[in-house]
């Protein structure tokens, strides 16, 4: 869990990735990079088509043209194959299954992992034995990772919202994979829980997975984040530190208005 | 809305006048009642059985009822059960509802009031009185779960449930069946059924007993499928080798097995299919074409085992067909996709003459022979001569217990998972991971497969198959099955099954008021049961939901789960 890659390596490449809904343009001629061992924060005012951004990258979302490229194979297709390649996400609303236990919801991550068909699951064949045992095993893992080990059995919708946030987090680990993106996830969070998150997306990264993050919470991101891009009205404005970001002029014009002459 | 304030402010008067008094009032209510139900209800012999009996011996028709009833009330007065308000309630306006039937129903028939003696005038002031003393009871407690007992005794509760079902099940199908005022005996009767029903839910009987059956699951099939094997034993004694019954059951235990396909497609993956009976009929086409029919158009003749898989395949592989294209689709527009579909089948049947002889169908479809056992005989088991249509219904409760199988073992593997998933929310399930048209598609095709399956038995049942026998209004009634009984479980899609088939047939004295009946009694159940008569507990939550008043199902389900984190379907 705390193997740390030597060589810095790209994971996800975005070039002049664009996505039109009729005239309106919601992502505009994006370049975006991850590389290996970061946390990339990303963040805008409202409707500055960060969600949409996420929504091409995970195949939601066709974009309308530009170019997607995890560890250098091109990103294309439905959804479930883009996360069969190795990119997982969380929702800005939770959209986790209601009526399923915690632990059933991450086992659904597990879905693309195995491949039991429906004769080895009708007769318990061997093949069936094996996965269901690993991939509750793994399920268990993850619920332990966020630290849901004891509510396994609790249906999702129960849960108290802080949890729900984390159980997304666990269902999208539990697809193993490459990269992890999450949207807002301190979104209706209180102080506690936000720290929370924070140590967790911490514990993410150190077990080596880059992850990309959008947040409104700047404390968050400041702290958390390697690189800050700034996404508004549908443009790359700036890319950088943090320290860099924080400082620039145009970012907070973005958030607050140029001042009146 | 104004009925129900009405209710409620005479509800409060009464509590307000009878205060503190009620119980009294029930104790000389249910008591006249009794008395009622010994004595002679009609000044003339010959209506319902020999109401002039002196005395409760025998079959005394209604009467019995009312008796029971009567007790009941008693017991629920005097004892301090849980829930005894509400099963009260149920219990008394029964024997009023019983009581008042025959009363309208006598005054119909024979003209004036002078048909009637002192027993049935007591009985209705008794029902009356006892239904008002129970408005004025206190609410009292709930039923709450029931407490664990040493498993020997929980299992014996399990098995001497299901005798009690498979008891009440002969006696519903017996009662009326040789009398001769038997529409008011069958009403009668129905009544009684659901006041005692309602009684028992009250008091919590039904929920302590599905409690028992989650947690003795094994012993609950085990008793089920034995009651279901001794059910044609029992009938064929109790109506003196009749074969009518078992030729229903025949029928009905071929649409369970359909309806539980259908329960897979609906219930577990939630794709509304509208024209699921296409997929049954191929089943049977192809069983007819392939069986060696006397009018039929192909030559072929298979043995039976092969006929069957080959209907299924090709019922699979024509859901696949139809799958592929409408299940990108989600929805209503899913639902209206699939009743297109299933109206196309029929009408190339109908018209598709070299193949499938038009409206006149394949008919002349032998009976089946597996080896050298005919189905087309009568046997003697056990000192009961069973009628033939046992063979079928022995058949096609192995195909039950297959169907069953695939039912509940896909529903807790990865698939499963996927289509409760797809369910809950397809954007989120395809964004995990889930491919969800594949996953979908296997749905439709498995469930179009065990449709097949059932279509080809039927084909042999029913020695003919036309292309009327697979109309929109079959679907509906299977999918009326699924949802009556209670979507995604097992026994539901049997319970429905069972009472959607056997009510119309029951209710056959009534001639062509019997859909109405049939109608009343299904809205009737989805007012007060909306999630079918077993629910499952991942519906039952899902229902909850619309409704926040009843509470206790959100605490009890993970308990239920509790250790396995995992709801079971």
């Amino acid at each position: 869990m705390t193997a740390v890659p030597a060589a810095v390596e790209r994971v996800l490449d975005v070039k002049q990735v664009t996505k039109q809904f009729g005239g309106l343009t919601a992502v505009n001629k994006v370049d975006f990079h991850v590389d290996s061992g970061e946390i990339v924060g990303l963040i805008g005012p409202n409707g500055a088509g960060k969600t949409t951004f996420f929504n091409c990258l995970t195949g939601l979302e066709e974009p309308t043209s530009g170019e997607i490229r995890y560890r250098g194979r091109e990103l294309s297709g439905r959804p479930a194959e883009v996360v069969k390649t190795g990119l997982a996400r969380t929702f800005q609303n939770i959209r986790l299954f209601p009526h399923m236990t915690a632990l059933e919801n991450v086992l659904v991550g597990r879905h693309c992992r195995t491949s039991t068909g429906p004769i080895s699951a009708i007769f318990r064949g061997p093949k069936y034995k094996r996965e269901e045992r690993e991939s509750t095993e793994a399920a268990r893992g993850w619920l332990d990772f966020v630290g849901l080990a004891r509510i396994e059995g609790e249906l999702a919708k129960n849960l108290p919202y802080g949890d729900q946030r984390r159980l997304e987090i666990a269902r999208a680990l539990a697809t193993d994979p490459g990269l992890l993106l999450l949207d807002e996830p301190t979104a209706g969070m209180n102080p506690i829980e936000t720290r929370q998150a924070m140590e967790l997306v911490k514990s993410i990264r150190e077990a080596g997975l880059p992850v990309i993050v959008i947040e409104h919470d700047m404390k968050f991101i400041f702290n958390l984040c390697d690189r800050v891009a700034v996404l508004v009205q549908g443009q790359l404005l700036v890319e950088g530190t943090p320290a860099e970001v924080q400082s620039d002029h145009r970012v907070i014009e973005a958030y607050l208005g140029s001042p009146v002459e | 809305m104004t009925l129900a304030t009405a209710a409620g402010r005479l509800s409060a008067q009464v509590q307000a006048r009878l205060n503190g008094v009620w119980r009294p009032v029930v104790g000389v209510s249910s008591a006249l009642l009794l008395v009622g139900s010994l004595l002679p209800w009609l000044a003339f012999s010959g209506y319902p059985g020999q109401l002039k009996s002196a005395f409760f011996l025998g079959d005394a028709g209604v009467r019995n009822y009312t008796l029971l009833l009567a007790i009941g009330c008693l017991i629920l007065a005097f004892t301090d059960l849980p829930g005894a308000r509400k099963a009260g309630l149920a219990v008394s306006a029964g024997a009023l509802a019983v009581s008042l039937g025959t009363f309208l129903a006598v005054l119909n028939e024979r003209g004036g009031l002078g048909a009637f003696a002192i027993g049935i005038i007591l009985a209705l002031v008794g029902s009356i009185g006892a239904l008002l003393g129970f408005i004025a009871m206190p609410a009292g407690r709930e039923p709450g779960r029931p407490r664990r007992r040493p498993t020997p005794i929980e299992i014996l509760f399990v098995v001497l449930a299901q005798i009690a079902l498979l008891a009440v099940v002969v006696y519903t199908l017996d009662v009326g069946q040789n009398d001769e005022e038997r529409s008011s005996r069958i009403i009668g009767f129905f009544l009684f059924l659901i006041a005692v029903c309602a009684a028992l839910n009250a008091v919590g009987v039904f929920g302590a007993l599905s409690t028992l059956y989650r947690r003795h699951r094994g012993v609950t099939m085990v008793a089920g499928a034995l009651a279901a094997i001794a059910f044609p034993f029992l009938i064929s004694q109790v109506q003196d080798g009749n074969a009518y019954w078992i030729r229903v059951a025949a029928y009905i235990a071929v649409f369970a097995a359909a309806a539980i396909g259908l329960n897979i497609v609906v219930g577990q993956a939630g794709l509304l299919d509208l024209g699921y009976v296409a997929f049954f009929g191929v089943g049977a086409y192809v069983a007819a074409l392939l069986g060696d029919a006397r009018l039929t158009t192909s030559s072929v003749s298979l043995p039976f085992y092969l006929v069957i898989v080959v209907s299924a395949v090709a019922a699979a592989i024509f859901g696949v067909i139809i799958g592929a294209p409408t299940l990108r689709l989600r929805g209503d527009y899913l639902a209206i996709v699939t009743l297109g579909f299933g109206e196309i089948f029929r009408l190339v049947a109908q018209n598709y003459d070299d193949l499938t002889r038009g409206p006149n169908g394949i008919s002349g479809v032998p009976n089946l022979k597996i080896g050298s056992f005919d189905f087309g005989e009568s046997h003697t088991v056990l000192g009961t001569k069973l009628p033939y249509f046992a063979n079928y219904y022995f058949i096609e409760l192995l195909l039950i217990a297959f169907v069953i199988l695939v039912f509940s073992r896909l529903g807790t593997s990865r698939i499963g998972r996927a289509w409760v998933a797809i369910r809950e929310d397809e954007t989120a399930a395809e964004a995990m991971g889930v491919n969800t048209i594949a996953m979908k598609l296997l749905a439709f095709a498995i469930g179009a497969f065990l449709a097949g399956g059932a279509g080809a038995i039927n084909a042999h049942l029913a020695t003919q198959v036309s292309p009327d026998s697979y109309t929109f209004l079959e679907s509906v009634t299977l999918l009326a099955a699924v949802v009556l009984g209670g979507m995604g479980t097992v026994p539901g899609a049997i319970l429905g099954s069972a009472v959607l088939i056997a009510l119309p047939e029951k209710l056959r004295t009534f001639q062509d008021n019997r859909l109405l009946f049939y109608g009343i009694a299904l809205i009737l159940m989805m007012r007060f049961r909306p999630t079918g008569i077993v629910s499952s507990i991942r519906r039952k939550l899902e229902f909850d939901d619309a409704d926040p008043t009843s509470g206790d199902a959100v605490t009890q389900a993970p308990a239920a789960s509790h250790g396995k984190g995992m709801v079971t379907p």
